[in-house]
């Protein structure tokens, strides 16, 4: 975590740039949202988490601002306290703050019966509900004990699987003791292609 | 990576070849150019003219795809002019070794081949034995059967006339780029290779890269600092979910999964556990039963393994044929699968020959798709060329949770373990991916406790509830059982431990039941001392700082070592080869090793220095591969030749490839080559960066990539909508006459090449374009299954 010197001087810097450019006289006006920003990152409204970055596997270092009020992310900048990164970011990392703050994020699951020709909104608890019994239909029928060989394989060869290196190392072991203790043996994801 | 990011800034020379570093993985270069302030040379062999071109000292262009040429003609070089590390050589490499009588190479063709399963029997290859059961070896090198001598030989045709007349890189190009990365075969030098999918996605793809490990071991380079064999990987967590297996051919730690051969753990471990007659062999793998049975009892903790064993699902063998990518997809094309997940990932737009892809995942009867925001793969029935009225795949789509509202860790390309911590909360409820998939096998669970169904025990007797703590999904519970902990009370090595204590690393780890780790080789990383991954302290000792090593920041695996093999960064008395850039030294049987964490702590030379090979060294020649013991030069599936210099053997006969689907090769219809690649702005197949408006506005749509020369010849201008065309399909795009593509001139003839991203699907933006993988062949390495999206044949006109 990190030290209010860095807060204070963070806070400083912004509130510099503010002035700046209040002061150019260039028609850039400084913008109310711009104050409210500095202000919203003081250590009174606001958390700091550091996070790694998702995109590349460089692995750069991440400081999370999310607001105390509504928990939402205020703001996302480079770690200066990271080896790696050293606090820099290429653009997609600089970019994170608008991966979580999208107006196209879906605000519930969408479920697309056979033949029709859209989606509709369903509850998540519906959905895993009907996802359960359709694993299970589905391995009950494709199940292979024994193979022609008559060597026992206790596999589901009608269920495939892709994915993922998106998710972090603890649920990649969690979806592949899923997908496994299911018997699934078709299990690929990104790092085969 | 061997090494990890901050080491580059420790090379001489750094070659930069199959990737585009500078765009790809931008902060690598603050590393690059640390390196190059520093004095390195910094070398980029690519089809394309980037920014990491601009920013080398050297620049050589290759048509895609003929690498080998270009690599196998640097070790001929190599070799020639005796500009190998020869203590290291003979100490480390298998260049000693003595190949058996039964290989044979003829006209591009090894020992053991079959025609009719495309595949070798490799035992072939094998060495020949002394009597103790150990390879025979002759450390003079001079034996004609000896892997050095062989090495001559097969290398012998790779001369500078022919390697440039097919890779179409100057000759004055190949003596410069030759002599400035053999230089690095001094004990006090070191080079590195930065490479990503531009070696990785091509049907010899496995061989480019050993190729270059090769290089790297007759130069001396793997083990020390600024050295190494680095895979610039491209997904932030692609190393960890490689780690953890989600594969078909390897369970979590590097395990096999189990064929139907092998019905019991004994005949399982028998089969994967190598034994060695040497005991200078350390020869690791040779505790794999205690990984097994630790990896079995994570997963089903009130089973004895033995029992356990059974669960797990077996297959019929480990062919990429069978079984990758490519067949999968195959598969359902054939309709052999009624369910399919894709969690986390795109298929639709991120495949090889996408519209297969888009036209399999129709004949399935459901489809569970997750993700951060809609995308082609859970919209396919409504894409491009789909009739929704005739597609009965149900789908479901669920949004999910974005990386900064959620706690896990994630493992980079340099294997640093790193955890993240929770945000903000997710919007609209949305929860992160290990909560829904732990209340989905919840749901399943308890399905089958109630009603019973096919094979239920590895369902309904799962530890399910050793990741949740009261019904939510734990990250530091799973991380926790993925070190492992002791199931009883029990005494290793001196030590006593109650059950449930963690284990300290997988020295701790047993074969009976009486430890569980999710994966060996994360052991260590979440122990006694806390989460290791979370770490924060730069501290360090002088040694340390000097490679800036960084041990108190996060972990890395295994052990927290930071640089592997670095055994081999000594000379067999533990004296580093390079005293100004030590990785470790011998410091006396009481204080023993300094620096890095060593390849086992054996004092010198107690132990060969590859210590995860069976017989302890380094592999010159690798009898193990699927298209042969030493890289071989072969044409991408789809090639604008007709023959090559090296054989008569056009393409690796052991590709993996579907005869059904035709290949352009020297087809008039199809005369340019192409290639794929990424942007700063875009990540793969952009769900993640093109619902970003900062990031779509920088750039908002596919363009295809063209030389002057070809432009002319096609009449078409800069920013014309053009088409391109392979035999899979067609895409438009926005074309870019740009000088940095060239022609070719290939055996004589010019050979145009043009190239453009795959970060374009048709949903979003509106007029963003379609995958560039819609004209990519399901063609592919036969020992990976990797697809080849990096060379194939197209044609492009004004649309």
């Amino acid at each position: 975590m990190h030290t209010n010197r860095r807060n204070f001087l963070k806070l400083s810097a912004t509130a510099a740039v503010a002035t700046a450019f209040g002061g150019l006289g260039l028609g850039c006006t400084p913008k109310a949202t711009m104050v409210d920003h500095a202000a919203a990152l003081d250590p009174k409204w606001s958390k700091q988490t550091t996070t790694i970055c998702c995109y590349c596997a460089v692995g750069c270092g991440l400081i999370v601002n999310t607001s105390l009020k509504d928990n939402k992310a205020i703001n996302v900048e480079g770690d200066p306290d990271h080896p790696i990164n050293e606090g820099a970011l290429c653009a997609k990392g600089a970019s994170i703050w608008q991966l979580a703050e999208n107006d196209r994020r879906p605000d519930s699951v969408l479920y697309r019966a056979p033949y029709s020709s859209k989606f509709k909104k369903v509850s998540l608890a519906w959905a895993l509900e009907k996802i359960a019994h359709n694993v299970k239909k589905t391995r009950d029928e494709t199940f292979t004990l024994t193979n022609k060989k008559g060597q026992t394989v206790n596999r589901c060869d009608g269920i495939a699987s892709v994915g993922s290196a998106a998710l972090d190392n603890e649920e990649c072991w969690a979806l592949q003791t899923m997908l496994r203790s299911l018997g699934l043996v078709y299990i690929e994801h990104q790092a085969r292609i | 990576m061997t090494n990890h990011w901050i080491d580059i800034k420790n090379s001489d020379c750094i070659l930069i070849m199959g990737s585009n570093a500078a765009e790809n993985h931008p902060i690598s270069f603050k590393w690059v150019t640390r390196a190059q302030e520093n004095g390195a040379t910094v070398i980029h062999v690519d089809p394309r003219f980037t920014r990491t071109s601009a920013k080398a000292d050297m620049y050589a262009g290759i048509r895609s795809g003929a690498d080998i040429a270009v690599l196998g003609g640097m070790i001929k070089y190599i070799l020639e002019k005796d500009l190998i590390f020869k203590e290291y050589v003979v100490n480390y490499t298998n260049a000693s070794f003595i190949v058996g009588d039964d290989y044979k190479f003829d006209d591009g063709v090894f020992a053991g081949y079959d025609p009719k399963t495309k595949s070798y029997d490799k035992s072939q290859w094998a060495f020949a034995m002394d009597a103790d059961g150990n390879p025979q070896k002759d450390a003079t090198l001079q034996d004609p059967k000896c892997v050095y001598q062989m090495l001559k030989k097969h290398y012998d045709r790779y001369n500078m006339d022919e390697v440039s007349s097919i890779s179409g890189m100057g000759k004055a190009d190949l003596v410069k780029l030759y002599e400035t990365y053999a230089a690095t075969g001094k004990s006090d030098k070191a080079g590195t290779i930065m490479y990503a999918m531009g070696w990785t996605q091509h049907t010899v793809g496995v061989q480019n890269i050993r190729s270059m490990a090769m290089i790297q071991l007759l130069l001396g380079n793997i083990g020390i600092a600024g050295g190494g064999v680095n895979a610039l990987r491209g997904e932030s967590n692609v190393q960890g979910s490689t780690d953890h297996c989600l594969l078909y051919h390897i369970l979590p730690g590097y395990l096999k999964t189990p064929l139907a051969s092998q019905p019991t753990l004994a005949a399982y471990d028998k089969k994967y556990t190598p034994v060695s007659n040497d005991p200078k062999s350390a020869n690791w793998w040779s505790n794999y039963p205690k990984y097994s049975a630790s990896l079995i009892k994570s997963m089903w903790m009130d089973e004895d393994p033995k029992t356990a064993y059974n669960y797990l699902p077996k297959l019929e063998n480990h062919k990429a044929m069978d079984y990758s990518w490519l067949t999968l997809f195959d598969k359902m094309d054939d309709g052999q699968f009624k369910g399919f997940f894709a969690w986390g990932m795109n298929p639709a737009c991120s495949g090889a020959n996408a519209n297969k892809n888009r036209r399999a995942m129709g004949k399935l009867d459901w489809l569970v798709n997750v993700n951060i925001f809609p995308n082609e793969t859970a919209s396919f029935w409504e894409g491009p060329d789909m009739d929704p009225s005739k597609i009965k795949t149900e789908v479901f789509f669920l949004p999910c949770a974005v990386s900064i509202e959620k706690e896990g860790s994630i493992t980079n390309s340099g294997r640093w373990m790193q955890w993240r911590y929770k945000g903000p909360d997710a919007p609209n409820g949305l929860k992160p991916d290990g909560d829904l998939l732990y209340e989905l096998m919840h749901e399943i669970q308890e399905l089958y406790k109630k009603e019973g169904g096919a094979y239920p025990d590895p369902i309904t007797k799962l530890s399910w509830d050793g990741i949740a703590t009261n019904g939510v999904f734990d990250a530091h519970k799973t991380a926790k059982l993925i070190n492992g902990f002791f199931t009883k009370d029990i005494e290793v090595k001196g030590k006593k431990f109650k059950k449930g204590d963690q284990v300290p690393s997988f020295a701790y780890l047993q074969a009976d039941g009486s430890t569980c780790s999710g994966n060996w080789l994360y052991s260590n990383s979440y122990t006694a001392k806390g989460n290791m991954a979370a770490r924060r302290s730069l501290a360090q000792t002088e040694e340390q700082a000097n490679i800036g090593l960084f041990p108190n920041f996060s972990w890395c695996w295994p052990v927290n070592r930071r640089i592997l093999y670095n055994r081999a960064s000594v000379d067999l008395k533990g004296n580093p080869y390079n005293p100004k850039k030590a990785v470790i030294k011998w410091t006396g049987p009481k204080t023993k090793w300094q620096g890095d964490v060593p390849d086992g702590g054996w004092a010198p030379d107690a132990r060969y220095a590859f210590i995860m090979r069976k017989h302890g060294f380094g592999q010159l020649y690798g009898p193990g591969r699927a298209d042969g013991p030493l890289p071989e030069y072969y044409e991408p599936l789809e090639c604008p030749v007709k023959s090559h210099p090296f054989s008569g053997t056009l393409h690796n006969p052991t590709a993996l490839s579907y005869d059904n689907e035709e290949k352009a090769v020297c087809d008039p219809r199809y005369p340019l080559v192409g290639t794929t690649y990424r942007v700063t702005e875009h990540w793969q197949t952009g769900v993640m960066t093109r619902n970003q408006e900062w990031l779509t506005e920088m750039e908002p749509q596919v363009f295809v990539e063209m030389s002057p020369e070809l432009a002319e010849l096609r009449g078409i201008n800069n920013g014309d909508k053009v088409t391109v065309d392979s035999l899979r399909g067609s895409i438009w795009a926005k074309a870019i006459i740009t000088k940095r593509l060239k022609p070719f001139a290939i055996q004589g003839v010019t050979v145009h090449q043009i190239g453009l991203p795959w970060h374009f699907g048709w949903t979003w933006p509106k007029n963003g374009g379609d995958s560039a993988n819609i004209l990519t062949p399901s063609v592919g390495d036969p020992n990976t299954g990797i697809p080849e999206t990096k060379a194939f044949m197209v044609n492009v006109r004004k649309a």
